[in-house]
């Protein structure tokens, strides 16, 4: 079993590899077909030690070598692939699987095809290396490896320049990518204060010792590492106040949208806070905290995208509003339920992305949802795709978001937290009613884009084939709930509903269901038959507020960025230039001006050069002469 | 009665004379006698303590100098020569081509 974790983790590495030795080259479409079968390879693996582990129920713990060992801190390269590492390694490589394949088609055109499939793998590998490191350093060096493939892949095309903010919300790719990437780090700081204060507490990293020493650590220390740690998912999952970049970071690439940024990085967050369960769960406060910020985000998130216009960053906010979900979950100790909430959502959000992707591709690069309509025709499979990833997100019975959304909002109202647990509802509605309203606007009505120039066409078959595995999660990934939460629970905290909750389950259930409907039938009456603008609610302030994100990044840019702006140039011309560089140019003139000076010693006569031999000597006498009377 | 001080003192006094002809004179070959003049002046020292000392050290080193001297001046003397034939001046005046 060793071998196949091996497998598991260096093929994405491999095909990354494989693909950077012809990343200056033109399109080459075997880089990209030996990239996605190495990728099922890993995926092959992953799906061989989940069914070894589901059957046996022994986890597997390989050291592959020393790492770091100075003085007491000895950090292996270790491995552990437990219940909860192998579903996230199973989902990881799926998805990233599909759009590996995906890719190959929706790449089809770009020059820089190569390059593309080297960064995309180059991310599986630090998201494997993320999952299923045995310590907490190991973690990070994943963590950190995604974060660098995030700001490639967004970046992908960073030859756009630069536009306004009322022209592209997210200004240009590589602006986008910085913005992501420096987001990152600011939470990654408090990620790595985490990691010192549990280093400086326990003396270890890996996650048996630590969460083993849990009982001897004051309540404190604990909450410092819990609020450390969090403040680092917080970063990767793009939870309020950090957020900003999730929605930037949709000028990537639609592929990189999907997998990245929707199923498998922006979870790390809520992956680091099921992994890091002892911990959490003995700071019952931050505990709340977690899941009062994911309730908040969920509404929050959701509720900037019921007026947002353009397709990706619809469902960007809706991925920040599903991740809400998670930490909520997480944060009310139902950690199974938010890893189920966490799978289920990564196979329906990246087959929404990838449908989506479909649309751009089609619409030749448009995006926003008022210009399109009646592409219900040319794009049959994506419209089915779409809709069915849209049942799903908007929680219908028998899809895969009814069972995971319903058991995180059930468990809010398990926990009494009537206020969490209401905002849930009204949140899940507010879903149903932005994915349908997308859905609608694209593909019902009539085409509003102009027909004469534009002819809307499907996707390649193979593309929508490598697709299916998806729409099949999408529908029955539910009904394998009570089986997955047999085969969790054997490492996570099981978490039972009360007998009062189980009695009223279908009462909660009828109320999200009925919530969620009334979203659908109400997108559907504004939106089934055209785009009928109005101009009032369009122009009134909670309209223009939610379309504008609540003016945040505005906000940010006036008290952040610009005074930092300002400051560094301030910092620049005075600090830098007056202070620091005034002080090396004076070394270098002194030595100059001396070198000056003394040149006309050099008369190239002996004589002279004689006559300084003397003097020289003389004073070396002299100076001898005064230190003998001295000693 | 003549002891170790007197012949410190004129070993001194032709160091020094030698040193001024080094310093002054313009002349090469010139220099050179300077030179083997305070080399001199150094026997004389070595001589002198050698004697007082009881130790023939000083003196065998006086010999070397004498030695070194010799073949210097052998090499000097061939070197001034070339020179002379090349610029054919010895004054180091008329010498001076390495100014900086």
């Amino acid at each position: 079993m060793e071998n196949f974790v091996y497998i598991a983790l260096f093929a994405p590495f491999a095909s990354s590899m494989f693909a950077a030795l012809f990343g200056m080259s033109p399109k080459q479409t075997f880089v990209g077909v030996i990239a996605s079968l190495l990728l099922f390879t890993s995926f092959l693996a992953s799906a061989s030690l989940a069914f070894y582990i589901w059957t046996t129920g022994q986890t597997i713990h390989v050291t592959m070598m020393e790492w770091i060992s100075a003085g007491d801190l000895t950090i292996p390269f270790g491995f552990l692939v437990d219940q909860v590492s192998v579903t996230m390694m199973t989902v990881v490589t799926l998805v990233s699987t599909v759009v590996h394949i995906y890719s190959i088609g929706y790449m089809d055109h770009d020059k820089s095809f190569n390059r593309f499939f080297s960064y995309l793998s180059a991310f599986v590998f630090s998201m494997m290396i993320l999952v299923m490191s045995d310590n907490f350093a190991g973690l990070f060096i994943g963590w950190e490896g995604v974060g660098v493939c995030s700001w490639l892949l967004i970046g992908f095309w960073y030859h756009k320049a630069d536009v306004s903010r009322e022209e592209n919300p997210s200004i240009s790719p590589s602006w986008a990518a910085n913005e992501a990437f420096i987001v990152n780090r600011i939470a990654d700081l408090g990620m790595l204060v985490g990691l010192f204060i549990i280093y400086w507490n326990v003396g270890s990293l890996q996650y048996d010792v630590v969460f083993a020493t849990l009982p001897d650590l004051s309540g404190s220390v604990l909450n410092a590492a819990a609020i450390a740690l969090f403040i680092g998912a917080m970063g990767k999952s793009a939870q309020f106040p950090l957020h900003t970049w999730l929605t930037d970071a949709m000028e990537g690439p639609t592929p990189v949208s999907a997998l990245i940024h929707a199923a498998t990085m922006v979870t790390a967050g809520v992956f680091l806070v099921i992994r890091a369960n002892p911990l959490f769960s003995v700071t019952p406060e931050v505990s709340y905290f977690i899941a009062a910020l994911g309730t908040f985000v969920a509404f929050f998130a959701a509720s900037m995208a019921l007026v947002n216009r353009d397709l990706k960053r619809i469902i960007a906010f809706s991925t920040l509003s599903q991740l809400g979900y998670m930490f909520a979950a997480a944060g009310l100790g139902a950690y199974w339920i938010a890893l189920f909430h966490l799978a289920a959502h990564a196979f329906f959000k990246a087959l929404l992305f990838l449908g989506a992707g479909n649309v751009m591709h089609a619409m030749d690069g448009e995006l926003d949802i008022f210009k399109m309509g009646g592409l219900k025709k040319p794009m049959r499979w994506t419209y089915l795709y779409m809709g069915l990833a849209s049942l799903a997100l908007a929680g219908i019975p028998f899809f895969a978001g009814f069972f995971s959304k319903d058991a995180i909002i059930e468990t809010a109202w398990n926990e009494g937290t009537i206020v969490l647990w209401a905002i849930l509802v009204v949140t899940a509605g507010m879903t149903a009613f932005y994915s349908f309203r997308q859905v609608f606007l694209t593909f019902h009505g009539k085409a509003r884009y102009d027909e004469s120039s534009l002819h809307p066409h499907e996707m390649y078959k193979f593309v929508l084939i490598a697709m299916s595995p998806l729409a099949i999660l999408a529908v029955v990934a539910g009904f394998g709930m009570s089986g997955f939460e047999h085969f969790i629970t054997k490492l996570l905290p099981d978490y039972h509903m009360s007998e009062h909750t189980h009695h009223i389950a279908w009462i909660l259930g009828l109320v999200v269901l009925v919530f969620a409907v009334g979203g659908i039938v109400l997108a559907y009456k504004k939106y089934a038959n055209g785009l009928k603008r109005d101009e009032k609610c369009e122009n009134s302030f909670i309209y223009k507020l939610l379309a504008n994100q609540y003016y945040i990044p505005q906000l940010y840019e006036e008290v952040i960025t610009k005074p930092y702006a300002m400051l560094s140039e301030h910092m620049w011309k005075d600090i830098d230039m007056k202070i620091v560089d005034t002080t090396v140019d004076g070394i270098a003139k002194f030595l100059y001006k001396s070198g000056d000076g003394t040149r006309k010693m050099q008369t190239g006569n002996l004589s002279n050069y004689l006559n300084w031999m003397a003097v020289g000597s003389v004073l070396l006498l002299v100076v001898a002469a005064i230190s003998a009377m001295f000693v | 009665m003549i002891g170790l001080t007197h012949y410190l003192i004129v070993s001194a006094i032709i160091f020094s004379i030698g040193l001024v002809g080094v310093l002054r004179r313009r002349n090469l070959l010139m220099l050179f006698f300077a030179t083997e003049v305070m080399l001199n002046a150094v026997n004389i020292a070595f001589a002198a303590i050698s004697h007082y000392y009881n130790d023939l050290t000083g003196q065998m080193f006086a010999f070397f100098i004498i030695a070194i001297a010799a073949s210097e001046v052998a090499v000097g003397l061939g070197l001034l020569i070339v020179l002379y034939k090349k610029y054919g001046s010895l004054d180091l005046d008329d010498l001076a081509n390495m100014k900086g």
